[in-house]
């Protein structure tokens, strides 16, 4: 039996792997072959991605589209074969080779919501070590891991664990943020597409560690593929014994559910997120009090992202030192970083803390999908600061970036080229504070319609300078005065744009500050 | 617009399948909606009554979420992604030509209910801009001559 390996990620699925997936069946029906609907590589310049199992390892072919197959099959496919689109043993192409899998290690390699595969593969090691464990001793090696929430935020998990831990309640609750809505991002997507068990599995860790017997995960609605696959784990783990009462034997019991988001972005913030899990409007909570002592429906709630939760399992399975020794200065692990817009090798690539910028950009990320020059970054999402070339040289992580006034977040980075004009994107990011914007604090819900109108006023040359001296006194408002980061940090973009690339507002290069 | 008296049976059976759920009211909104294509306005009231809360908590909680919609949608519903990345490819353009060719602008209805088009920020398909979704459906790379394509493939499929 020969065993092909073709993804059921959205991305991979946008890009027609379905078709080749069903053209691949019809031609291959007198033949003894298993087509396995895998997570994605993350490599997604070459999907839709064929992979066979050889005894040279998989060999993979891409992209491949359905009119590829036939070719293909004549030319040996099933015996991984020499093809023009043959890419060779996928594990040993550069791209692949230099990361440091931790959380993705699975991603792209097993069958998602395949229970003994994701055991086969070392799943479930985390689990069964902290069930010999105290939760304080759970929370030490995450604490001892020096992970931090990858949601962006980076906040350190451990401290937050033991908050929970250490507040006293007949109930508390897990929360997974799965409401990643930060354009440029899909490292969550791909996690639960991918390796939903990694997910489920840190969840239950989570719960045994501050004694928490239900969790949710809040997805958003733009996520359809994820919640299948999610469902379909979640149900593999409750039949199993992983997810429910007396998991596998041990007395402890905990339960997950799916709850979809509804088009949101404030949801993404951790107290609108409780909101909405509540069935409330989703409008931003005052803190404190902190969400790990009041928070879903007024317990005590550790709210992590997703990729912070798949990555607890590594760290209970090789313990947190193994973990901490990656990465530089407080920025210890990986972060799977996320490459889009304009680039020529987009994907996702988990690396080690500190890699430079321009290296993700050039030796990973190819340069430029159109050729032309690389003219401004945005890393870290729609509140995240725009770089420009002669930042590129910043290492990835969080206090180099926050020492450049910008930020690493998620770990996204969304790439333009020089045709980009970046008074339209500060103006789209005022614009995108007007349609997202909870309402609950002032300086972001009019702040926001006046960051539009003040733009607007600039670039048509309407007092000029008064006004560019109004946008940034209203930044300034809006930075020191939003309850939240929506309001908060949507200056980052505004400013960068502002301060880097005053040319596109019609204004001299001199009054770059 | 359909007869509520039709659809409340559908709305109390889901009101009754969610009652003892905690924080029940989004999973009744995305059940209304996944079965009636859209919340009827004429349903708050049963929904209200159900859970103890005022209608206007309920219409708070509908007009929040941009997802959720009051008016039935066509046939289709085509979501194209306006954030950053996608902007990054010229996602633009292919706005611009989608709200020709349909002739209709975001938040509307094509005249033979064919289509509704909606603006979405962000389809975790960044890796493989501009991105659009037709119905669940995500479609990567989309340029004019491709989403003209798929919009084909939709009246052909109907």
């Amino acid at each position: 039996m020969t065993r092909l390996f073709i993804s059921r990620d959205s991305t991979a699925l946008s890009l027609g792997a379905e078709q080749v997936a069903q053209t691949i069946q019809a031609q291959t029906k007198d033949k003894h072959i298993e087509v396995v609907r895998n997570g994605s590589r993350g490599l997604y310049w070459l999907e839709p991605l064929i992979e066979v199992e050889t005894s040279q390892g998989r060999i993979a072919y891409g992209p491949v589209q359905p009119e590829d197959v036939a070719s293909l099959l004549e030319n040996g496919l099933l015996e991984g074969k020499q093809h023009p689109l043959c890419l060779g043993n996928i594990e040993e192409l550069p791209y692949f080779k230099n990361q440091n899998r931790l959380t993705f290690a699975r991603v792209g390699l097993t069958d998602p919501v395949n229970l003994d595969d994701y055991i086969a593969h070392d799943g479930y090691q985390g689990l069964k070590n902290a069930l010999t464990m105290q939760p304080t001793d759970i929370v030490k090696h995450v604490t001892d891991s020096g992970l931090r929430g990858r949601g962006g935020a980076a906040f350190p998990t451990g401290i937050k664990w033991n908050t929970v831990l250490n507040a006293p309640a007949e109930q508390k609750y897990i929360v997974c943020n799965a409401d990643e809505g930060d354009s440029g991002t899909f490292s969550d997507r791909m996690i639960m597409e991918g390796d939903p068990f990694v997910l489920i599995e840190g969840m239950t860790i989570a719960g045994l560690a501050v004694g928490a017997t239900q969790g949710y995960i809040y997805l958003r609605i733009e996520y359809p593929h994820a919640k299948v696959a999610l469902n379909q784990a979640i149900a593999a783990a409750y039949q199993n014994g992983y997810l429910g009462e007396n998991i596998q034997g041990s007395g402890k019991t905990f339960h997950l559910e799916v709850r979809m988001g509804a088009g949101a972005y404030i949801c993404g913030e951790e107290t609108s997120l409780l909101e909405s899990l509540e069935g409330k409007r989703g409008l931003v909570r005052f803190k404190p009090p902190l969400p790990a002592i009041v928070g879903l429906f007024g317990k005590p709630t550790v709210v992590n992202n997703v990729i912070s939760l798949a990555s607890v399992p590594v760290i209970l399975d090789k313990g947190g030192e193994y973990y901490r020794d990656y990465g530089m200065g407080r920025s210890r692990g990986t972060l799977p970083l996320q490459l889009a817009g304009n680039i020529k090798h987009p994907g996702l690539f988990e690396v080690a803390f500190g890699m430079t910028l321009r290296e993700l950009l050039y030796d990973y990320g190819g340069g430029s999908a159109s050729g032309r020059p690389i003219r401004a970054v945005q890393v870290g999402g729609p509140l995240g600061a725009y770089l420009h070339e002669g930042q590129f040289d910043t290492p990835l992580d969080y206090e180099a970036f926050a020492a450049i006034s910008a930020v690493l977040g998620h770990g996204g980075i969304v790439v333009h080229d020089d045709t980009v004009n970046m008074a339209d994107m500060a103006r789209y990011a005022m614009e995108f504070c007007v349609e997202e914007s909870c309402g609950k604090c002032t300086p972001c819900r009019i702040g926001s319609t006046r960051g539009v109108e003040v733009i607007d006023r600039i670039v048509s040359d309407v007092q000029k300078d008064k006004n560019t001296v109004l946008l940034r006194d209203l930044c300034d408002t809006m930075v020191f005065g939003s309850l939240c980061a929506m309001g908060g940090m949507t200056p980052y973009p505004v400013l960068s744009a502002l301060n880097h690339f005053p040319e596109d507002f019609g204004l001299q290069k001199a009054a770059k500050v | 617009m359909q007869d509520y008296q039709s659809q409340k049976p559908i709305v109390l059976d889901i009101l009754d399948a969610h009652r003892t759920m905690p924080g029940n009211l989004l999973p009744i909104l995305h059940g209304i909606q996944d079965t009636l294509g859209y919340i009827p306005p004429a349903a708050v009231e049963d929904i209200a009554k159900a859970l103890y809360l005022s209608k206007a908590e309920v219409h708070g909680v509908i007009s929040f979420y941009h997802y959720f919609r009051t008016t039935p949608p066509g046939k289709h519903t085509i979501r194209i992604c306006r954030a950053e990345s996608c902007q990054a490819m010229n996602s633009k353009a292919l706005e611009n030509h989608a709200k020709q060719t349909l002739g209709v602008d975001f938040h509307e209805t094509t005249s033979d209910e064919h289509f509704s088009l909606e603006p979405v920020y962000c389809l975790g398909n960044c890796a493989c801009s501009p991105s659009i979704t037709i119905d669940d459906e995500v479609h990567g790379r989309v340029t004019p001559e491709k989403f003209d394509q798929l919009l084909a493939a939709c009246k052909g499929a109907k």
